[in-house]
């Protein structure tokens, strides 16, 4: 994508997300700081626009994507590329949503934002039938394998309960900045997949995790030195049923929603509550709220709910 | 055209016919494979004559096309569009490179023929076809050696080389080529690819295509044609002038000096003679055909190949048990060996296939492996579903798309999502929902079809699996995925006859959403 080309974009689409939003005042689609009266908030809530206009008014909440990338660093996008269907069946992230954030990134000044997720099923599949792949490579991003073992590398878990130590990948490890992009669906066995569940997408051994107590593993991990620096959660068309893969688009129902947030466990519990579940009727969440990686009391939060 | 650009004419078609068979087989990407397979193999006589049994399909006429053009120009095919025949004159072709000796300085010689062998070999693979046995095919077919040579001796070193690359660029920050995974080969097939490999290797180096003249079936049932061709090499005794130099280049052995005699049954039209000859002392035209089918040892053939069949037959019944895992807590053993999707039933793919390995080659996620003693003796080598390694690709139809010989049909996509391989059995005493106590769903996770369900047992007060048969298509994602070790607590039962399941039901959610309401939170 070329810079210019990404101006006008984005000039277009705040136009457009502008409409929805006449009346809320300082709002700032292009994340120029002089014009942001910026009120941070601890996680941002919005529901009722497309995933990409959501998106730019909710890192407003936090002054902005510039206060996570600075100039020059590399990015890393970890959306759920796990399953070989299409967009429509709201399996894996919307790729609207993440060709929005690369470009927040790249507007911020980041030198390469990767993109990647170790799938379930077959990756190549996977990657272009998402259109994940298509997405993240018309925004600029580079698209990067995560199906060998050669790119994950061994990692001290310390604080972890049941999982001491695992293989993360390379891209983790490097980048300057992690951000981690899930979708909220349900989820046979660890009853909803949310932003620490996504992370299982970022190691090597996902059998370990299942022999060991699934949600306490799911709950270690999260205390894993290199935690995402934003959490941002795609609830647009989320999966209540048949998760994590869906048998078909019946499994859906269309929330338009966005979480963001820097906790982890918060946005977790957020997502959960709007699925329709308690937070602690979760396990890992609850677990991890236990072992402090976060806090799932969400009236402790500063929130910022938008609905357009 | 004139005689002398026959062979260079030749070794273009050849080299066509070989760099896309090459292709087809090496092709990392999937994109030939899955594009173009049809059109590449369709000249290939074996895949072409099984399909055209197997299916009475019309697309399948490859075949009917080499016995017409056989009739008229003698063994075109085992020159310009065998794979495995060109790779013996690239073999060929590098020892003279090597030992430094001109196209004219060759020294082949005429031999007699390998009547009884070559004879053997044919009909042992055409009786055995008879009973319903591919095997004397599976063995000893040209291009299905060549398609195993390729997938299991050189295809791994395209993937080596290609994931150094990626580490290499890696380097620079590229990540555009990517690595793939190997996962690993067939011991059998493997030393078998080796061995035929090894054997084309000797003889052609000594003996030229003593290969394509002794064991190779199509090159002697393409021989047996070639005698009544109409176009034929021949020396013409007025102008020869004995200088012996065709005789030297002939890769087949096939020119007797002595009695001017050109073996038609043995000449693969490769037409070194006419560039070399001097004098247009050897010529390529019109000949009425001499009938003096070999009569030699077809008693004792009968007796062999009796003896052969009663020996098979007690072998096939010795059929390995499949240990899915090594040490057990509770031991699962397969019945059977499943079979690719599209291949109907066992005993349909087991009698179509020629083991080419195309399909094993093209599979996106590498679960189609050649088998060893699965399928009985023999159906050796015969591909089948390994959730050892992966499982079936729901959204995929590739096997299907690239089977040259129908033993893996042709499938809609949406057909193929009801094809029901095999069915997911639980071996609840394995499964971490009981053996643990804690929570899992790996299996209810990657299943497509949701005929593994996570399903509260109030008895652990967990969910654990359940299986609803009827709309399990026996992918293999459930096996694939199950993390118990040393043993998967679930695993696929083989369909010897293929399935249809139950479509999976849709159903809705009865769930009002207002867009304008509160978060609840």
């Amino acid at each position: 994508m070329k810079r210019r080309e990404f101006f006008s974009r984005s000039v277009k689409a705040g136009l457009a997300a502008g409409a929805y939003y006449t009346f809320s005042g300082s709002l700032n689609l292009l994340g120029n700081p002089k014009t942001t009266q910026s009120e941070i908030y601890d996680l941002a809530a919005i529901k009722g626009g497309e995933p990409d206009a959501m998106f730019d008014i909710a890192i407003q909440s936090f002054g902005g994507m510039k206060k996570f990338v600075k100039p020059n660093q590399t990015v890393v996008v970890k959306p759920n590329i796990g399953w070989d269907v299409s967009p429509d069946r709201a399996a894996n992230t919307n790729p609207k949503l993440i060709s929005r954030i690369i470009k927040h990134c790249f507007d911020a000044g980041a030198k390469d934002v990767y993109v990647f997720d170790h799938t379930c099923d077959n990756w190549t599949s996977c990657y272009s039938n998402s259109g994940l792949e298509k997405a993240a490579k018309d925004a600029g991003a580079k698209v990067v394998p995560g199906n060998n073992e050669s790119y994950y590398h061994k990692v001290e878990i310390p604080e972890g309960k049941r999982l001491k130590e695992d293989k993360v990948h390379e891209l983790i490890l490097e980048s300057d900045v992690f951000i981690n992009v899930p979708i909220l669906k349900n989820h046979g066995g660890a009853d909803l997949t949310i932003a620490m569940k996504n992370l299982m997408g970022i190691v090597w051994d996902r059998g370990y995790w299942h022999r060991n107590d699934l949600h306490q593993c799911i709950a270690d991990f999260s205390t894993y030195s290199r935690k995402p620096d934003l959490n941002i959660v795609d609830a647009y068309n989320v999966m209540k049923q048949n998760g994590p893969r869906g048998v078909s688009k019946a499994d859906l129902v269309t929330l338009k929603s966005l979480l963001v947030s820097k906790d982890i466990v918060a946005i977790d519990a957020a997502a959960a509550k709007l699925f329709g579940k308690e937070p602690k009727e979760v396990k890992y969440i609850k677990y991890a709220d236990e072992m402090n990686i976060g806090t799932m009391d969400l009236s402790k939060l500063k929130i910022n709910r938008v609905i357009l | 055209m004139k005689l002398r650009n026959l062979r260079t004419a030749r070794i273009f078609t050849s080299i066509l016919f070989f760099t896309v068979a090459l292709i087809l087989f090496v092709d990392i990407t999937g994109f030939i494979q899955q594009n173009f397979s049809t059109e590449i193999i369709f000249l290939q006589f074996i895949p072409s004559l099984i399909g055209f049994i197997g299916a009475l399909g019309l697309t399948s006429i490859g075949f009917i096309i080499i016995v017409i053009v056989t009739l008229l120009f003698g063994r075109v095919y085992c020159s310009s569009v065998c794979p495995l025949g060109i790779l013996q004159d690239l073999i060929i072709f590098a020892k003279r490179k090597i030992g430094k000796t001109s196209f004219k300085k060759q020294k082949f010689s005429y031999t007699k023929p390998f009547s009884k062998t070559r004879f053997l070999f044919l009909s042992s693979a055409i009786l055995l076809l008879l009973f319903g046995i591919i095997t004397g095919i599976t063995l000893l077919d040209p291009y299905s050696n060549f398609g195993r040579i390729i997938t299991s001796l050189f295809r791994p070193i395209i993937i080596g080389l290609n994931n150094l690359l990626v580490l290499l660029l890696e380097l620079f920050n590229n990540y555009s080529i990517y690595p793939i995974e190997f996962k690993g080969i067939n011991f059998f097939s493997f030393l078998f690819s080796i061995f035929v490999f090894g054997l084309i290797l000797f003889m052609s180096i000594t003996h030229g295509r003593l290969f394509c003249n002794s064991v190779c079936p199509v090159g002697t049932l393409l021989g047996y044609i070639s005698k009544l061709s109409f176009y034929k090499i021949k020396i013409d005794e007025s102008t020869c002038k004995e200088c012996g130099v065709c005789a030297k280049v002939c890769k087949a052995n096939c020119i007797d000096l002595e009695t001017n005699f050109v073996d038609d049954t043995r000449c693969i039209n490769c037409f070194n003679c006419l560039e070399v000859c001097p004098s247009a002392g050897i010529t390529y035209q019109r000949k009425k055909a001499v009938k003096d089918l070999p009569s030699e040892s077809k008693r004792d053939f009968i007796k062999n190949i009796t003896i052969f069949l009663i020996g098979a037959n007690i072998l096939s019944k010795a059929q390995d048990k499949i240990k899915v895992y090594k040490e057990s807590t509770i031991p699962i053993i397969r019945k059977n060996g499943i079979s690719p999707p599209g291949s109907i039933s066992l005993e349909h793919f087991n009698e179509n296939c020629t083991a080419c390995h195309l399909c094993v080659s093209a599979c996106p996620t590498q679960v189609i492996q050649p088998s060893f003693l699965e399928y009985g003796l023999l159906g050796i080598m015969q591909p089948l579903m390994n959730y050892k390694i992966g499982f079936c690709n729901y959204d995929c139809v590739v096997c299907g798309d690239v089977c040259p010989t129908g033993a893996i049909t042709n499938q809609f996509i949406d057909n193929k999502k009801l094809i029901q391989l095999g069915v997911a059995k639980f071996v609840k005493e394995n499964c971490i929902v009981y053996s643990q106590g804690t929570d899992c769903g790996a299996c209810a996770e990657h299943c497509p079809t949701k005929a593994v369900k996570m399903v509260l047992d109030i008895e652990v007060n967990k969910k654990a699996p359940v299986i609803n048969e009827e709309i399990c298509i026996g992918c293999g994602a459930c096996e694939y995925a199950c993390p118990t070790k040393p043993y998967k607590s679930i695993y696929i039962e083989s369909n010897p006859i293929h399935k249809l399941a139950q479509k999976p039901k849709e159903e809705e959610l009865k769930e009002k959403v207002d867009l304008k309401e509160e978060f609840p939170f």
